[in-house]
This record gives structure tokens, C-alpha cells and sequence, in this order.
């Protein structure tokens, strides 16, 4: 009886929320047009950027050094300026990325079998950038340099990129939004759930109902994980079909994990649905919880670079513990010993919202 | 007829005084503008750095020569690299497909060979890195070739000395220590009051429609832009009071240096609030349903000014259509005032195009809010 009226809830949930129109497409459109978008963007590459040069020598070397610049990919564009003023304005309006300027002697310098210096000037506000540019030039520098001691080239070495052997940023990109777009769905559709039928009216009519107020919560926790699931497999097959990104490892862990993760979202969501009276509320703890769990997942920048306080605080971070699992499934084929020691943290997020929860609700209108 | 008029201060008032007393009784309202404003800064100020110092690297030495053991040893005393050492790869494999190395040296057994044989030199030293995380494989590859550069100046001073090359002086201006946290905090700025523009305003005319009170408030005489701007004031003043308390926090606690005028940053920042603010109003208004409201608002706001506005990737190296698409993205605009106007100063051959492009997305968003907030029932 009690599983007949569970049933119902489901249905009566999932029907608020694919019915209306409006409704349907804010839950399908974004996190596709999302994952397209973003997938594209994301990317610390330099390229298309533009460089200005100062070549205060006439010599060959200095041209011969110049021709080499302007065949980098990372600069589209590259400016020549011919005072100081032009030289300080390029970086200060950001007409350029980096700036090089040639001295006057630089040739006759090499000519003597001296060792010449450029100045590189880097655009601080954007120093990222900046620094990323600043070793492609570095590399343009040290292949002149091999041209000019051709009979003796230095010892050097050889590097492998595993996992992805051309650094594709997309490769990183597209496993880490699965992750974040599912989070971001989740939250929406759990937390708001609550506060919406309380701000209406029907939840006390739900009240009334023989339903216990865990059945209620199951009766909105089933719905969300089963949308949210069918939305990660859209959004996991559109990046492997689609955009190409490669999966290497097993899809039945990949499902089994991702399950753990949705219902520690869908814990999470819920226990801030349980807090809140309003939906201005409810969507301040969907922001609440999003952003820093977005920001410090090891997506923007990585847990490596962390404080290591803040990094040990990040382990209550569902996210962070999926995005490793998603990463290592998709490009590492990640062994499921590896895999489970980043799962129970998800499984004890899950239990522990979901209780808290659930009791916070029998307190409130049990 | 004075109360049929288009304008009238009086009812304008009521309309702000209203608003007021809604945002003073929600607490909501007060954690949106100060609370959150200072939790993610405290984020972008400590949680996201782009300084990798302390990579965890392995290291296999296969030789035993006295040049091997050098090098193992110059390694080890890099500040940049914290060095595991094994005697079989197969021993570290697990731990870089576990995240917990980021990239693997290998000294060859035939270390010393290659040293002696310049056809060979090119692959003396091996670096496998973790290419899931490109931005930290990069980084493990320069700062190994770096201990590596370092290590043979000092092993072949001669051989060094006698070839000529030429060698870079890199200089940034204005991030002199190139510290990230100097870019990122003020472009989080953007990011931080995109948010909170967002969720000041995103749920204020659905709310109305949801409980029936915008019925009431279109039976009264109130003209559709003191609606609007009933909306916009009160919430424009929070706003900004909270931008010029984050822009505080970020001078006083994180030591940003702030070079430019107060006068631009105000400028900049009312700019680019009222922007925010009208596309959260538009957004309300053309919703007038809180779930979806909030949907769109989560979507267009917070991950967009992340990705797209140019405050972590560089939007020249993006496809075109992005590009295209980031012209669209008002924090855009705002992250090269605020990187600008905080480590420069007030270069306002650069600021100005970019705060009248603000101009006219606040325009364009104000625009669109009284476009779709139509005094009917059944629009």
C-alpha cells in the first residue's frame, strides 16, 4: 500500500517537472548548450594572441630570430613598434600579450661569439597567459640557439604526455563537466523542490497525506536521481560521441559511482530544502553549495596548488571526489580499488545529508 | 489627474520603501550581499591559485654514475618539485593513474653514454607526466627542463662558455612578482557580483507573480517604469555598497594593490551592477516563475562569468563563434576594467570602450526588463 502511494508521488513529481513547457526546456537546453560551449572555451593554451617587437638591430641574426616569432602558432599577430612610448603602450592597452624588444648591438654581439639577451616583457594582469607565452618564446629562443651551435648540441630531454598524449585541454574539460553540469541540475531540481510546494501551499496538503515525511523525501529524492541520471548519460554520450573524448575504462563503474555521487547531491539538496522556507532561500543554499563545491573541486585550478589546510577541507567536497573518479575512468582506466577510495566518501555524504535531512524534516512537521 | 501621470516621485517611493522593508525582513537578502560576496573571495583568494609549487614528482634513477646521482640530487633540491624516488617505474605507474604523482623523471642506465655521444643527446633524460591534468603536465615538463638546464650550466660551464646564445630577460609590468592572486582576485570581483546581481534580482517579479501581489500592484495606478525602477534602486544600493565592501576586503585582507582611481572603480562598478541587476530583472520578468527564474539565473550568471569572461582562459585563444559568443558576457567587460583599474590604473584608452559597451548591455538588459514586464495578466 504504503510503496502504491510512494509511487504516485513519484509520478505526481516527475510530472511537475517535465509538464511544463518552460520547465522542460530550462532542464534539458542549458547543460547541453553548456557542455558544447564551455567544452570549447576552456582551454590555457595561447594562440591567435598577438606579440609586439622593438628591433632596435638591422643585423641578419636579429631578422632571422624575428621570422622565427612570427611563425608561432600562440601569436596570429605580430606588431612592430619603433620607440619606447609605442613599445610600454602595446603591453599597458593590451594590443599585445607580450612585448620583445632586440637591442641595438644584438647581432655584433653574436658576431663577437658574445651571448646576447632580448628583453621579454609580459602583460602582468594577465600573467597566466603571460607565462605560458613566455615559454613557447622561451623554446622559439633555444631552437635559434641550437642553429647556432649546430656541431654540438646540448644534452636535453624527452617528454611523454600518458593519458593524453597531445594535452588536449578538452580531454579534462569534457569528464569535469559531466560532473559539474550533473551538479548543477541536481541542486536545482532537490533543492527547490521543498520550498516551492511550501511557498504554494501543497506541501501541507502533502502533510495530511497517510505519508510519512521520509516517504516524502523518497518521493522527491527518486525523481531528481532518476532525471539527473538520464541527463548525465545525455551529457556523458554527447562527449564521447560527439566531441570525441576517449573512455577508457569500465562504464559499469563509471554508472555505479555516479549513482553514489547524484544521491550525495540529491542528500545535499534536500537538506538544504529542509532549511529553507522560501525559494529565495532555497536557491541562496543551491549558490551556497555550488560555487565553492565548483571552485574548489580541482576544476578551476588544482587541489595540488592548494594551502594543504584547505586542501585536507576540500575531502568533504562530493565534487572533488567525482571529478577524480570521472577523470580516471574516462582517460585512465582507473583501477576500481582507486576508484572506491574516492566512492565511500560519496556514500557517506549521501547517508549523512539524507539523514540529517530526514530528521530535521520529522522534527519540523512530523 | 495627477495620479494617472507616467511619473510620479510619490508612488515611487512607496515602491522603493516596500522593496526595502521586503529586503530587511529576508535574511536572505543581507547573506546575498555581504556573506557570500566575502566566502568566495576568500575562495578565489586562497582555494584557486595558478602557482604550482610543490608538484609531486617521482623519480627512477636506472644509472648508477656519479653524473646520475648529480642530477638526482639537484632534483631533489628543487623548491618547485617534491620528489619520490623508486628503483622500478613499475612501482610509481600506479600512483600517477591514482592523481597522487603528476608526472615521472626517468635517468636512463645509459645516463653517461648519452651525455658523451651528441648524436644521442637529445633524449638523456625521460619525463612521462599525467596528461589528465595538461595544466600541471606542462608544468612538471618546465620545471624538470628547468632543474635539468640548471644542472648542466653548472656540468659544463665550458662547453657552455665557448658556444654564444641568446638569453631571454623576461619582465612582467605591473604583477612585478607575478603573483595569481593578484589578477584573480579583482577579476573575481566580476564573477562575485554577476551572482549577486543575479540573485538579488532573479526571483524579485516572479516572486510577485507567483503569490498574486503583482495583480494587486497592476490594479493600482503605478506606471511600468516606477515598477522598474522601484525594483532597480533599492537593490542597486546593496549591491553597491557590497561591491565597494568586497573591493575592501580585497585592497586590506588579500593586499591586492589598487593603482587606479576611485573615481573609475565606482564608475565601472555602478556600470556594471546596473547591467547585472537588469538581467536578473529581465530574467524575473520574463520567467515569472521562480523555478525557472532560478534555473536560468544558476546557468547564465555563474558559470558563463567563470568561463567566458577572460578571468581564467584567455578568450583569444577560444574558437571564433566563442569569442563571438563572450561579447554577449557583460563580466567580460568588467574583468579587463577591474585587472586594469586595480594593478595598472586608469588607462582609459582601454577602459572606456569597454564601459561604454557596459552601457549599452545595461541598456539593453533595462530594455528587455520593461519589454517583458507587461501590465497584463494573461501575457
Amino acid at each position: 500500500m504504503i510503496l502504491f502511494r510512494l509511487k504516485a508521488l513519484i509520478i505526481k513529481e516527475i510530472l511537475t517537472l517535465v509538464r511544463d513547457p518552460r520547465n522542460r526546456i530550462v532542464l534539458i537546453v542549458p547543460p547541453l548548450a553548456q557542455l558544447l560551449v564551455f567544452s570549447f572555451a576552456s582551454t590555457l593554451e595561447v594562440k591567435n594572441n598577438s606579440l609586439a617587437i622593438w628591433n632596435q638591430d638591422n643585423g641578419a641574426h636579429a631578422a632571422e630570430l624575428i621570422q622565427r616569432f612570427q611563425q608561432m602558432g600562440a601569436f596570429a599577430e605580430v606588431q612592430f613598434v619603433h620607440d619606447r612610448k609605442a613599445f610600454d603602450q602595446s603591453i599597458d592597452r593590451q594590443h599585445a600579450l607580450v612585448a620583445v624588444r632586440i637591442p641595438s648591438d644584438f647581432s655584433a654581439q653574436l658576431r663577437r661569439n658574445d651571448s646576447p639577451a632580448i628583453q621579454v616583457i609580459g602583460d602582468g594582469r594577465r600573467s597566466n597567459s603571460g607565462q605560458i607565452a613566455l615559454a613557447y618564446l622561451n623554446e622559439v629562443v633555444r631552437d635559434f640557439n641550437a642553429t647556432l651551435n649546430p656541431e654540438r648540441p646540448l644534452p636535453g630531454t624527452v617528454t611523454r604526455h600518458w593519458f593524453n598524449p597531445n594535452l588536449h585541454y578538452m580531454w579534462f574539460i569534457v569528464p569535469s563537466l559531466v560532473a559539474i553540469l550533473t551538479t548543477v541540475m541536481a541542486m536545482v531540481i532537490t533543492a527547490l523542490s521543498v520550498a516551492r510546494e511550501r511557498e504554494l501551499g501543497t506541501f501541507d496538503q502533502l502533510m495530511v497525506s497517510p505519508l510519512t515525511p521520509a516517504y516524502i523525501l523518497a518521493g522527491k529524492a527518486i525523481p531528481a536521481f532518476l532525471i539527473t541520471m538520464l541527463e548525465a548519460s545525455a551529457i556523458i554520450a554527447i562527449g564521447v560521441f560527439l566531441i570525441g573524448v576517449p573512455f577508457t575504462g569500465s562504464i559499469t563503474l563509471l554508472y555505479l559511482t555516479m549513482a553514489a555521487y547524484i544521491l550525495a547531491l540529491v542528500g545535499v539538496g534536500l537538506f538544504i530544502s529542509s532549511l529553507c522556507a522560501t525559494q529565495q532561500q532555497a536557491i541562496l543554499g543551491v549558490f551556497g553549495f555550488v560555487l565553492p563545491a565548483v571552485l574548489l573541486s580541482g576544476y578551476a585550478s588544482p587541489v595540488d596548488n592548494m594551502p594543504a589546510w584547505l586542501a585536507t577541507t576540500t575531502e568533504i567536497n562530493p565534487l572533488r571526489h567525482f571529478l577524480v573518479i570521472a577523470k580516471g575512468l574516462f582517460l585512465k582506466d582507473m583501477t576500481p580499488a582507486m576508484v572506491w577510495s574516492h566512492t565511500w566518501p560519496l556514500l557517506l555524504i549521501a547517508f549523512s545529508t539524507l539523514s540529517a535531512a530526514n530528521w530535521i524534516f520529522r522534527r519540523k512537521f512530523g | 489627474m495627477s495620479s494617472f501621470s507616467l511619473f510620479s516621485p510619490r508612488r515611487l517611493k512607496a515602491l522603493v520603501v516596500k522593496e526595502s522593508l521586503q529586503i530587511s525582513r529576508d535574511p536572505s537578502s543581507i547573506l546575498i550581499a555581504f556573506i557570500l560576496p566575502l566566502v568566495l573571495l576568500f575562495i578565489f583568494g586562497y582555494g584557486i591559485s595558478l602557482d604550482s609549487d610543490r608538484l609531486p614528482v617521482g623519480l627512477v634513477q636506472q644509472s648508477n654514475s656519479a653524473e646520475a646521482h648529480d642530477l638526482a640530487a639537484s632534483l631533489r633540491g628543487s623548491t618547485y618539485m617534491e620528489v619520490t624516488t623508486a628503483k622500478d617505474i613499475r612501482e610509481l605507474k600506479p600512483l600517477l593513474t591514482g592523481g597522487i604523482l603528476r608526472g615521472i623523471v626517468v635517468i636512463p642506465s645509459d645516463f653517461q653514454q648519452k651525455l658523451l655521444h651528441p648524436d644521442d643527446r637529445t633524449e638523456a633524460v625521460q619525463i612521462i607526466t599525467d596528461g589528465s591534468e595538461p595544466q600541471l603536465a606542462t608544468f612538471v615538463e618546465t620545471y624538470v627542463n628547468g632543474s635539468f638546464r640548471i644542472w648542466l650550466e653548472s656540468a659544463y660551464q665550458q662547453e657552455i662558455a665557448a658556444a654564444p646564445v641568446v638569453t631571454v630577460e623576461p619582465r612582467f609590468r605591473y604583477n612585478v612578482a607575478v603573483r595569481s592572486r593578484n589578477f584573480l582576485v579583482p577579476g573575481s570581483l566580476a564573477v562575485i557580483m554577476t551572482v549577486v546581481g543575479a540573485l538579488l534580482t532573479a526571483l524579485v517579479v516572479a516572486r510577485e507573480w507567483e503569490r498574486g501581489t503583482m495583480e494587486a500592484l497592476l490594479a493600482s495606478p503605478v506606471s511600468r517604469i516606477e515598477l522598474i525602477l522601484g525594483k532597480i534602486i533599492p537593490y542597486f544600493i546593496l549591491g553597491m555598497v557590497s561591491f565597494l565592501f568586497c573591493s575592501l576586503v580585497a585592497v586590506l585582507v588579500y593586499q591586492v594593490p589598487l593603482r587606479g582611481s576611485i573615481f573609475a572603480l565606482i564608475l565601472s562598478g555602478s556600470l556594471f551592477l546596473l547591467t547585472a541587476l537588469g538581467m536578473g530583472l529581465s530574467i524575473s520578468a520574463a520567467a515569472r516563475d521562480q523555478f525557472v527564474a532560478a534555473q536560468i539565473a544558476l546557468n547564465a550568471a555563474f558559470l558563463p562569468a567563470l568561463i567566458l569572461s577572460g578571468f581564467i582562459f584567455e578568450i583569444k585563444s577560444m574558437p571564433l563563434w566563442i569569442q563571438g559568443l563572450t561579447y554577449i558576457i557583460p563580466a567580460r567587460y568588467f574583468v579587463t576594467c577591474l585587472q586594469t583599474i586595480f594593478q595598472a590604473g586608469d588607462i582609459w584608452p582601454l577602459l572606456l570602450p569597454n564601459l561604454a559597451l557596459l552601457t549599452l548591455m545595461a541598456a539593453i538588459f533595462l530594455g528587455l526588463t520593461a519589454l517583458k514586464m507587461v501590465r497584463r495578466l494573461d501575457a
